[in-house]
């Protein structure tokens, strides 16, 4: 004898009932049972419906979002990054455009320093009388020498500065492309939040800082965002003084 | 005075290199990070070490725990000069033995201030 779940088992009292209600010739009673036993199949097949109907919708949401992410990872985020090297290779070319004209311009400047200290003294030394005819013809040469390079120092002077001007640039393009990337780290954050509430997982934000290894670092301490830092370097000085220094 | 400037990027290098320039110390090494600088170290000759905190390697914190833990080293001044603004990293390397502490961006003055001090206060130990 096979065991019956209460269910089968209320089938299987229906079914006898529709036996004999078939043998009796009652056509009322056949009708109401029949449709009584197709009634349970049908709320059974509802109910399996609406477990497709869920998985697909949510399969759909997630392959919807496994898009977005897909999109995220393959074009975007690498785009990023490259975006990201282009602005650290724009400023290190910015820097050393300007450090190259500094490297030239010093020595430059110190020579016509040096010029200058050198004539000053001569012409204390003839305002004084104190320098022969032959002395003051070649103190005339210096300084006609002397106006000359100052001229060509003067206009190379300002060619470096104007580089130095102009490197100033990448500010503007870093910027855009600094701002643009932003953006794309909201919008994958927004997918991934999405992605977390539909997988019915709440959503924990452990950011300890502490628990963090700092041996490589936090990075420059950006303001409003980082905790805990130092303003300028009196803060600096003012902690190092506390602990003893 | 030899003195080695460790910093992952070589533009900041080269600023420190020309200030320290202008401060008249001339006779400078580099080195990119920690591991490039340990060699260049137990070569000898260096006086004094100025160092960046957050390199790809070996670390500028890792660096100076390196030094002190070198019997060699241990007693060469160490001047880090890092955009590392957090409290405790400025707490961590006073325990790990840091001579002077510089945050970027930095002045010509505070640099010339801080390697002064360093020295007065060697010359005073």
């Amino acid at each position: 004898m096979v065991d019956f779940t209460p269910a089968k088992a209320a089938q299987l009292e229906q079914a006898k009932a529709l036996v004999e209600a078939i043998q009796n010739g009652d056509d009322e009673q056949v009708n109401r049972l029949i449709q009584e036993l197709g009634k349970v199949q049908e709320s059974v097949l509802f109910q399996e419906i609406c477990k497709l109907t869920r998985q697909l919708h949510d399969a759909l949401t997630t392959f919807y979002l496994d898009e977005r992410l897909a999109r995220f990872t393959q074009n975007d985020i690498p785009d990023a990054k490259e975006r990201l090297n282009y602005v650290i290779t724009m400023t290190e070319q910015a820097a050393n455009t300007t450090l190259n004209a500094v490297e030239y311009l010093l020595p430059v400047i110190q020579g016509m320093n040096n010029e200058t200290t050198v004539l000053k003294e001569d012409w204390q030394r003839f305002r004084a009388r104190e320098m022969s005819v032959d002395e003051f013809r070649e103190l005339n040469q210096k300084i006609v020498q002397h106006f000359e390079d100052s001229g060509v120092r003067l206009q190379q002077i300002q060619e470096r500065l104007t580089e130095v001007l102009m490197a100033q640039d990448f500010q503007d393009l870093t910027g855009q492309i600094i701002r643009r990337v932003i953006t794309l780290v909201k919008d994958l954050e927004t997918s991934m939040v999405d992605m977390i509430r539909l997988s019915n997982t709440p959503s924990q934000r452990h950011r300890d800082a502490s628990v963090e290894h700092s041996s490589q670092g936090h990075g420059p301490a950006v303001p409003g965002l980082d905790t805990d830092t130092v303003s300028n370097q009196d803060d600096v000085d003012s902690l190092l003084s506390s602990l003893g220094f | 005075m030899k003195i080695l400037i460790v910093d992952d990027f070589s533009t900041m290098r080269r600023i420190i290199k020309n200030l320290l320039r202008e401060l008249g110390f001339n006779n400078t090494i580099e080195a990119d990070d920690g591991q490039t600088a340990m060699p260049k170290l137990r070569t000898g000759g260096v006086d004094f070490l100025i160092t960046d905190w957050n390199m790809p390697g070996m670390s500028g914190i890792e660096l100076l725990r390196t030094i002190r833990a070198d019997a060699n080293l241990k007693g060469l001044p160490v001047l880090m000069v890092t955009a590392e603004a957090k409290r405790e990293q400025i707490v961590e390397a006073a325990q790990a033995g840091v001579n002077g502490y510089v945050i970027k961006p930095f002045t010509a003055a505070t640099l010339e201030e801080k390697i002064n001090k360093i020295f007065e206060r060697l010359e005073n130990a």
